[in-house]
């Protein structure tokens, strides 16, 4: 089971949490204005990265906070998380999360 | 009776404590001390039961937890347990086992026939068998389902508890022989947290078999007995005996089995101790240090009963005194067997060495002359006499190319063979935790290589197969573990220990025999457990199977309940050969868990009936109770479903219920509806972004009904809210989507729009609801709460009054899900259940009568009123559901909206809300059922919709339905077929989805 360090609680165990797909994907401001092709792109297109990936994750059984993380898809290894306001954290060169 | 082959001394068992049990009905006698396998050794018994598939005589191959072979169903009754291994179950005063697949007997058994038949059992028989047409799969399955599988689940409840532990540690060390005790030793005196994990009853590993074994010039096992005194002094270190771990997992998360009372008579067990802990730990560092297994050699009839691993004898001889063989051939490839003939030869026994080598060692063959053991170099066991015991066995030279033989074969008389053909690091946990595998020419085995997880592995497990060796990289590992764990600590100095002699095997995969390989009767066996032989191997390699994946999967090598630890090199060994490729070229397949089974008992732990989920009740819910309520569960709640009377059925119940309300006065606990108090100055933004229509602009005071989308504008969720004040409303949402629409706001405000000054509180729990609904619900209301002024003028409908209810502060919501005159009467919980009863008291001039879910639903259904997830199911939009009036044209922007102009949503002939009414008016059509515009003969036959609500009306007085038709709107008055799994077709006719004061008149009144 994954240990997944939330931003407020610490680490904890997967179970209490839910992994919400992509991050830092914006809400269109004025979605009335934009094409299909790029409402289409808002609604159903996701990236699936073979490596590091930005994603949203629930702590539904703790603080019920948001959170963004970076993890590497193939390691499962936590890279970073962070606060949905805060920047995104830079990636150490040498932290792919393969250890 | 049969000899006895229990040795005049040693051993470690407890010859003062005799233990009698029985096998097969028949009683035997051990010692306390004793496996299965070791006391049925003892007692000369070698038939312990049937293979897989050819169901041939199979008896004890090892002496661990990697046996393939000796497999027993365990105990009687209710604590019955199948495919338990011999060779890991201690004996008690009263146990009791008997043999697997095998009818009427062991020794006589029916199933046998497969044996001869097996050359119509190929390797992949199930995927040749099964095919097209499915019709013949319920022939198959009832054939498979009796002839496979081995022994058999219990079918009563398990009377035993388990318990779960949640631990955390820096270093857990699995496996408690030489490498692990020394990690454990190293990181335990650091001050770090310890867990050191043993499958078996005592610490020692392999030293508990190997009397001979020396460190720093004494006998090893009384440094395995100073380890273990320091290590119980060290308050951090925790030692588990009886221990498998199991699996390992993501991030360091481990799970272990350990079994506290299974070595004990069930019924003389210590009262208040679980049967078994099932541990989940998460380590900050692993040390695995799980040893190694003998690999078996791939000779003809190698599964006879008396076929055994040659260190598996030596650990009968030396840790059980039981010398399980009189004549025993002992048949090796490489140094290690020398001491099992050694140890064999002065127990008294005759031995024969055969050694697959020209040349082994002169100390080596100058000991065995000296003990009269009779060698037989470069030579091969290439046939084996008896089926269910051995009688003699056929030696012959090998040919230089190891292809066949160089000379006629010699028969040998003998009872045991002793086989050896090298050692396998055990690395499952290793390749469990993602770690890859290097392949060991010297050892011509894998080795651990990397792993992504805080994992070290030492001693044999990792490829070091001396004892000092295993001593150095334990103490090694051990430290740099706890260093990594974040403590100071030196690595200790390793102890002495003499080395032996290991000089190069002679790998031979295949040892030839008479015979070319899949010709003639012997069999050449891989995978003992699955009855896989190398002549399988070749079949599928022949067939195309080539990679180990697929091989695995067509000859089903390595996937029995033993996960191959005998088989898995030979079968990838053998696969290598007919592919002329080189051993790590052809690569392994992954170990999964458990490393052995473990139960579902321990899995569930406390988890089980009353314990499995929890359950909300109401305040409400001993009224219920009390009433004879029929329950169903919603979400996690507890909800009424009906309340029976004088043996009424749900039917008869549901039929009064609904008749009374729209009669009287009916009376609903409507606490689980979800309910959500959101205040801050951004409130109304929030609302006007998640439902359809305006929220802003209501009132304090008002109620409106809203829809709630996702943003590809299907319904999700619906519900009132009301506004209590200024910024301040109170949300509703269904039972089941309370949890779910509370997220939804939570997302929009912590994600995207951060700055959005509003607070959300789940208050669901904090007040408790009635529902009066009926003609009459005025008049109850009216009885509890003389303050209220409740005419029409003052409380309209669609509004909410604070007031006094029944002496009781409350919020009365005027709203209605069954179209007539109802009041939602909140009160915080702890009122609930006098609210109610004072509703009931005071309903009971109007013969009030409590409803519940199913009357509901019907009453609901008679207006059309929708069921988000019933009617609805994620892709439909208000539109599809006719009710455009309630999304607003005024807001520019809401969750969905934009969808709506996409063009599959905009599109004509989507699936729409209609009514639906059988021609026989009291057939009640099955929901879930498919309208089609004609009926053909078979499917498939074209579908235009479903039915999603149907039931029994008694107030419009025959069968309502509802459902979702292709562009059933423009459908009205026209009839339709449906098919039914009965056989009967119903006709129906479309209509509008209102059954029941389609003017709304009841509601407002
Ligand atoms: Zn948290």
């Amino acid at each position: 089971m994954l240990q997944i360090t939330c931003p407020w609680c610490g680490p904890r165990d997967a179970v209490e949490f839910h992994c919400h797909g992509e991050a830092h994907i914006a809400r269109p401001e004025k979605p009335h204005e934009i094409s299909d092709a790029e409402w289409g792109d808002y609604i159903f297109f996701r990236k699936n990265p073979k490596g590091v990936h930005f994603e949203r994750w629930t702590h539904d059984a703790g603080c019920r906070r948001w959170f963004n993380a970076i993890r590497n898809t193939v390691t499962d290894a936590f890279i970073a998380t962070y606060a949905p306001t805060d920047p995104i954290p830079e990636i150490p060169t040498d932290d792919q999360g393969d250890a | 009776m049969a000899r006895s082959a229990r040795l005049a001394e040693g051993g470690r068992i407890d010859r003062s404590k005799s233990v009698r049990f029985k096998f097969n009905g028949e009683s035997y006698q051990g010692f306390k001390g004793d496996t299965l396998a070791s006391a049925l050794l003892a007692n000369d018994v070698h038939l312990i039961g049937r293979s897989f598939k050819y169901h041939r005589p199979r008896g004890i191959m090892t002496a661990g937890s990697e046996e393939p072979n000796a497999l027993v169903q365990l105990g009687e009754g209710a604590r019955t347990e199948p495919n338990i291994r011999a060779t890991q179950i201690e004996i008690f005063e009263g146990l009791t086992a008997r043999s697997q697949n095998c009818w009427p007997s062991v020794g006589f058994d029916i199933g046998a026939v497969n044996s001869v038949l097996s050359r119509y059992l190929p390797a992949g028989f199930y995927y040749k068998t099964f095919m097209w047409p499915a019709s013949l799969w319920l022939t198959y399955e009832r054939f498979i389902r009796k002839a496979a599988g081995l022994g058999q689940a219990p079918t009563e409840p398990d009377p035993d508890r388990y318990a779960q532990h949640h631990a955390h540690c820096d270093v857990l060390i699995a496996g408690g022989g030489p490498a692990g005790l020394a990690a454990a030793l190293a990181a335990g005196r650091s001050g770090a947290r310890v867990i050191l994990a043993d499958e078996q009853n005592e610490f020692g590993g392999s030293l508990l078999s190997d009397a001979e074994a020396e460190i720093d010039g004494a006998p090893a096992l009384a440094w395995v007995g100073a380890a273990l005194e320091e290590l119980r002094a060290l308050p951090e270190v925790t030692i588990l005996s009886r221990t498998t771990v199991t699996g390992y997992y993501d991030h360091n998360f481990l799970t272990a089995v350990e079994r506290v009372t299974d070595h004990l008579d069930p019924d003389a067990a210590p009262p208040n101790t679980p049967r078994q802990r099932f541990w989940k730990i998460r380590a900050k560092q692993t040390v695995l240090a799980q040893g190694a297994i003998e690999r078996p050699l791939v000779f003809a009839e190698n599964d006879r009963p008396g076929v055994m691993l040659a260190s598996a004898v030596a650990a009968y001889i030396q840790r059980y005194g039981v010398l399980p063989g009189r004549e025993i051939v002992v048949f090796t490839n490489n140094d290690s067997a020398y001491a099992t003939a050694r140890l064999a030869a002065r127990a008294g026994a005759r031995v024969h060495l055969v050694d697959a080598r020209e040349q082994p060692p002169g100390p080596l063959l100058a000991e065995m002359a000296a003990l009269g053991v009779e060698t037989h170099l470069g030579c091969g066991v290439v046939g084996v006499s008896g089926t269910k015991a051995i009688h003699g066995v056929d030696i012959a030279k090998l040919t230089e190319d190891e292809k066949g033989l160089a000379g006629p074969p010699l028969q040998v008389s003998a009872d045991l063979i002793a086989m050896s053909g090298g050692w396998n690091p055990t690395v499952h946990l290793f390749s469990q935790s993602r770690g890859t595998l290097r392949y060991d020419e010297t050892l011509a085995s894998f080795v651990p290589d990397k792993t992504p997880q805080k994992a070290r592995c030492a001693g044999s497990g990792n490829g070091a197969m001396m004892l000092a060796e295993c001593l150095r990289e334990g103490f090694e590992a051990g430290a740099a573990a706890a260093r990594d764990a974040g403590f100071t600590v030196e690595t200790p100095e390793s102890p002495d220990a003499p080395a032996l002699l290991d000089s190069p095997p002679r790998q031979i995969w295949t040892v030839p025999t008479v015979h070319p390989l899949g010709q003639g009767k012997r069999k050449h066996f891989l995978d003992h457990q699955n009855d896989v032989t190398a002549a399988d191997v070749h079949l599928a390699a022949r067939e195309g199977y080539l990679s180990v994946e697929h091989l695995k999967r067509y000859t089903t090598t390595g996937m029995g309940t033993d996960q191959g630890k005998t088989s898995n090199i030979n079968a990838l060994a053998i696969l290598s050969e007919i592919r002329a490729a080189d051993i790590p070229s052809v690569g392994t397949t992954t170990f999964r868990p458990p490393y052995t089974p473990a139960g579902f008992g321990a899995m569930s732990g406390q988890a089980v009936k009353d314990l499995f989920e929890p359950e909300r009740g109401t305040p409400m819910h001993p009224w219920h109770l009390a009433n004879g309520a029929v329950f169903e569960d919603v979400g996690d709640w507890k909800r009424p479903r009906y309340f029976p009377r004088d043996g009424e059925d749900m039917h008869a119940a549901v039929q009064r219920e609904c008749r009374q309300v729209r009669e009287t006065v009916g009376i609903m606990d409507a606490s689980t509806l979800g309910k959500i108090d959101i205040q801050g100055k951004d409130s109304g933004r929030l609302l006007d972004l998640v439902y359809t229509n305006l929220f802003s602009s209501l009132k304090p005071g008002r109620i409106r009904y809203g829809l709630m989308l996702n943003e590809h504008g299907m319904i999700f969720d619906d519900g009132v809210t009301t506004c209590l004040g200024v910024n301040h409303y109170h949300m509703n949402t269904t039972t089941g989507g309370a949890a779910r629409v509370l997220n939804w706001l939570e997302e929009w405000l912590q994600t995207e729009y951060p700055d959005w000054e509003v607070y959300c509180t789940s208050v669901t729990e904090q007040w408790a609801v009635a529902t009066l609904s009926g003609p009459k619900a005025r008049d109850v209301l009216l009885a509890v709460a003389p303050e209220m002024a409740l005419d029409s003028d003052s409380f309209s409908f669609m509004t909410m009054r604070e007031g006094v209810v029944a002496g009781i502060p409350a919020r009365v919501f005027r709203v209605s899900f069954t179209g007539d005159l109802s009041y939602e009467i909140n009160v915080p919980a702890r009122y609930g259940r006098a609210l109610w009863e004072a509703l009931m008291a005071a309903g009971a001039p109007y013969a009030i009568t409590p409803y519940g879910t199913e009357s509901m639903h019907v009453l609901r259904a008679e207006k059309g009123f929708i069921i988000v997830g019933q009617d609805t199911d994620g892709s439909v939009t208000p539109r599809d559901m006719g009710m455009d009036w309630i999304v607003s044209k005024k807001k520019e922007d809401f969750i969905g909206k934009r969808s709506f102009a996409r063009p599959d949503t905009a599109r004509e002939g989507r699936k729409q809300l209609v009514g639906l009414l059988t021609e026989d008016p009291t057939f009640v059509l099955p929901e879930g059922a498919h309208l089609v515009s004609a009926v053909n003969p078979a499917p498939p036959m074209p579908m235009i919709g479903h039915v999603s609500s149907s039931y029994m009306s008694p107030n419009v007085g025959r069968s309502i339905a509802l459902g979702l038709v292709k562009d059933g709107r423009n459908l009205m008055g026209r009839q339709f077929q449906v098919p039914l799994m009965s056989g009967r077709v119903e006709t129906v006719t479309i209509t509008e989805p209102v059954f029941f004061d389609k003017d709304g008149e009841r509601s407002r009144g």
